[in-house]
């Protein structure tokens, strides 16, 4: 075996599951993690861990992979994440642990996001859940939202011994993890109830159904008797270009289009909820959420393009997610950009107009700027136009909560290391304080507010 | 699980039924609406609420069956549970939340079309209990789809039923009953709510808009969500796009682009009917066989 070349990762073939729902990746099993483990130098100053938002031990997880010891791996892991089958599949692990990885200077870096899904994997297969706390503090803290940052807080909170119940607006607990990563990145019954089940086997309650900042303020939840309350209720409003023709029949969000078929599962026949599929359809934007819109539309069996205005480089997506997308035909239109949505007199989406774009000056954010090339414009015959632009924080809580400081980006304004917000017992993090960025990221700031809550309480007497 | 406390049949095609939910019914206002959904493979359902209980806890919907979900939900009764219930969602009405001794001088006329009636009664309910009397026009197709009369009728000031065929009440439509109050009793309205179908509500916009009186209607589109997340509910008002589930479901009936949310409503027609279809007849319509090819 070539030192330098990591355990290639079995996948199903593109052609297979361009038509199917399951999982792309296969994962590895204990033969090639425990050879892909022993890729690891064991760093004595391990550059991966500073990579990790939520500072998982990795190099001494990988040492028990590498031994075949799976359940201490697995207790080395949970002692620093809720979710590791979650993170193993969706971190954007190029960036972070393995973005730092000394073997990756001269060949490849560890597969590390490989390698922590397998232990997950491996000990939801043997039945080995994390251990709940010995001691219960009896006092109760209140966490709303069940995506990443809620479960991560709730989830630390509970291992600490806190009475804690996460309020969720949605019939099923997960966040983003359920209503927005596709099955074939994130199986749900497997990964996600699995990882949900075993934050409630630390004592966490669940009540689903209760928007917060409607059927209860923050305030009524602190008369409720809620010593502290963590707000990680995401960044859930789509925005939308303002061009003409975005409110004909079959210009969607992403997020309707993807919570139809993740969260109410309209994939499948079974199901009442229905999708418009459509035959041809443009995903406009470039983002990891554009490709799971676009991969999801293929498998429902449309032709599919991938328009954006930049070039292939400012792509904001992960390279594992563009890379899959081409092999599984996804067609893309780069340095383009819609105009105008074109309508039938029915009402319906006929084709979009768009424009050449070509990359000047870098403008804020450091990315060249696209501007348009006059002249250029064009027009796409198709039927379904889905627009994936990013999204903003839902102003229900901020709106009818008392004191709770938003900035101009109506972000919820939160202490980075502690999670304390303007207002006294009130704690965020996650896309409602950042605005949307990654499920890590989230779950960085559900356990450093986890922690910002104890202290708080801690300080405070009974 | 929510307790289904009483199901009980209105009129064809439209139900009604009693839910044990306490957190909605103690945080609800009239003019919201909640989502329901029947089981697992069910859909999401916004329905507005008709009527509720803080004390007891109780929260009552009007349902009427256009798709699987809706069907299959019909067929539960009393003691069933449905699996899912969130709300409120949406914003009260306006007449709840303004000053109580500025709409105490308005002079307000509602106008509700068949399953509109629902929503329009509790409105109607808080002002009488508050000490305004509205008037109130109920309108529906025939009179088998008239709903709710003598609830209306205990809480109305004066209550004018009209029916299109005649068959019951004033005969036509309620824009006749309008004017006919307006022009020949002389009655002066300066606020009009206006709840049903959207083409109803069109007309009665177009209407008031030429008497000069502001006009209210509540929008029912398609939903997903309900909290803003995913913008199915998108509705054109003036310059502004709105989303009925949390800016709404409220909004100025002179403002409403009413063809553009009609042609929204019948987005997933073909797709709700083929749901339906599957429920009765087994998976004969899958994949477009039959060449409708999605109805566009």
């Amino acid at each position: 075996m070539d030192v330098m070349k990591r355990v290639p990762v079995r996948e199903q073939e593109p052609q297979v599951r361009a038509k199917n729902f399951e999982e792309v990746c296969l994962g590895y099993n204990a033969e090639e993690a425990m050879a892909e483990a022993s890729r690891c130098l064991n760093c004595k100053n391990a550059q991966c861990m500073k990579g990790c938002p939520v500072a998982i031990d990795i190099p001494a997880f990988i040492g028990q992979v590498k031994e075949g010891n799976f359940a201490e791996a697995y207790r080395i892991i949970s002692q620093s994440s809720a979710l590791p089958a979650v993170c193993g599949r969706v971190c954007p692990q190029e960036s972070q642990c393995e973005g730092k990885c000394i073997r990756g200077i001269k060949g490849e870096p560890v597969s590390i996001g490989k390698l922590e899904r397998f232990v997950a994997d491996w000990a939801r297969e043997n039945g080995i859940t994390p251990e709940p706390a010995k001691e219960k503090k009896n006092r109760k803290v209140a966490v709303i939202g069940s995506g990443p940052s809620g479960l991560t807080c709730a989830g630390d909170l509970a291992k600490m011994g806190y009475d804690v119940t996460i309020f969720e607006a949605l019939h099923k607990a997960g966040g983003v993890l359920v209503y927005g990563i596709p099955e074939f990145r994130l199986p749900k019954e497997t990964v996600v109830q699995t990882e949900v089940e075993n934050v409630k086997k630390l004592g966490v309650k669940i009540e689903t159904n209760v928007v917060v900042g409607k059927a209860v303020t923050i305030d009524d939840l602190q008369e409720e008797g809620f010593e502290a309350v963590f707000i990680g209720s995401g960044a859930g409003l789509p925005r939308f270009m303002g061009i003409p023709g975005e409110n004909a029949n079959g210009v969607f969000s992403a997020n309707e289009d993807l919570t139809r078929n993740n969260l109410m599962k309209a994939f499948d026949e079974n199901y009442d909820t229905p999708i418009s599929a459509g035959k041809k359809v443009a995903v406009v934007g470039g983002g990891n959420v554009a490709m799971d819109a676009a991969r999801t539309a293929l498998r429902l069996g449309a032709e599919v393009h991938i328009i954006y205005r930049r070039s292939e480089e400012e792509l904001p997506a992960r390279v594992e997610e563009v890379h899959h997308a081409k092999e599984e035909g996804i067609i893309f239109d780069l340095l383009t950009n819609p105009t105008e949505i074109l309508v039938d007199d029915n009402g319906w989406v006929k084709g979009i107009r768009c424009v050449r774009m070509e990359l000047g000056e870098p403008d804020e954010s450091g990315r060249r700027r696209p501007v348009e090339i006059k002249g250029s414009e064009f027009e796409i015959e198709l039927d379904t136009v889905i627009m994936s632009l990013g999204t903003s924080p839902n102003p229900l809580i901020s709106s009818t909560t008392d004191g709770l400081e938003i900035n101009k980006h109506k972000c919820i304004v939160a202490d980075e290391e502690t999670g304390q917000t303007s207002k006294i017992g009130v704690f965020a993090g996650g896309d409602a304080v950042t605005g949307a960025a990654t499920v890590i990221l989230a779950m960085g700031a559900g356990k450093a507010a986890a922690k910002g809550i104890d202290e708080y309480l801690s300080g405070k007497k009974n | 699980m929510y307790k289904i406390l009483k199901a009980e049949k209105l009129a064809d095609n439209i139900f009604l039924m009693e839910i044990d939910a306490p957190r909605v019914a103690k945080a609800c206002q009239p003019g919201q609406f909640i989502i329901a959904k029947i089981d697992e493979n069910g859909e999401r359902i916004p329905l507005t609420i008709s009527d509720y209980d803080r004390e007891s806890g109780m929260v009552q919907i009007v349902v009427q069956i256009i798709g699987a979900s809706t069907q299959r939900m019909s067929e539960l009764k009393t003691g069933d549970y449905l699996e899912d219930f969130v709300g409120p969602l949406g914003c009260p009405s306006d007449l709840v939340t303004d000053d109580i001794e500025d709409v105490k001088k308005k002079k307000i006329l509602f106008v509700a079309g068949g399953l509109g009636t629902a929503p329009v009664y509790p409105q109607v309910k808080w002002l009488h209990e508050h000490g305004i009397d509205a008037d109130v026009i109920v309108g529906a197709k025939t009179k088998n789809l008239v709903i709710l009369e003598k609830e209306m009728e205990a809480v109305a000031g004066n209550l004018y039923i009209t029916t299109d065929d005649g068959s019951y009440g004033r005969g036509g439509m309620v824009t006749d009953t309008i004017k006919y109050l307006v022009n020949e009793l002389g009655k002066e309205y300066d606020h009009c709510v206006a709840i049903g179908p959207m083409i109803m509500m069109k007309f009665v916009s177009l209407l008031t808009k030429e008497l000069g009186i502001h006009t209210i209607v509540s929008v029912n589109p398609i939903m997903v969500d309900g909290t803003g997340m995913c913008g199915a509910c998108r509705v054109q008002v003036g310059d502004e796009v709105k989303f009925a589930c949390v800016d709404g479901p409220e909004f100025d009936g002179h403002l409403v682009d009413f063809d553009q949310a009609m042609k929204r409503q019948q987005m997933y027609k073909t797709e709700e009917g083929r749901a339906m279809l599957r429920l009765t007849e087994g998976a004969t319509h899958k994949n477009g066989g039959c060449g409708c090819g999605g109805d566009k």
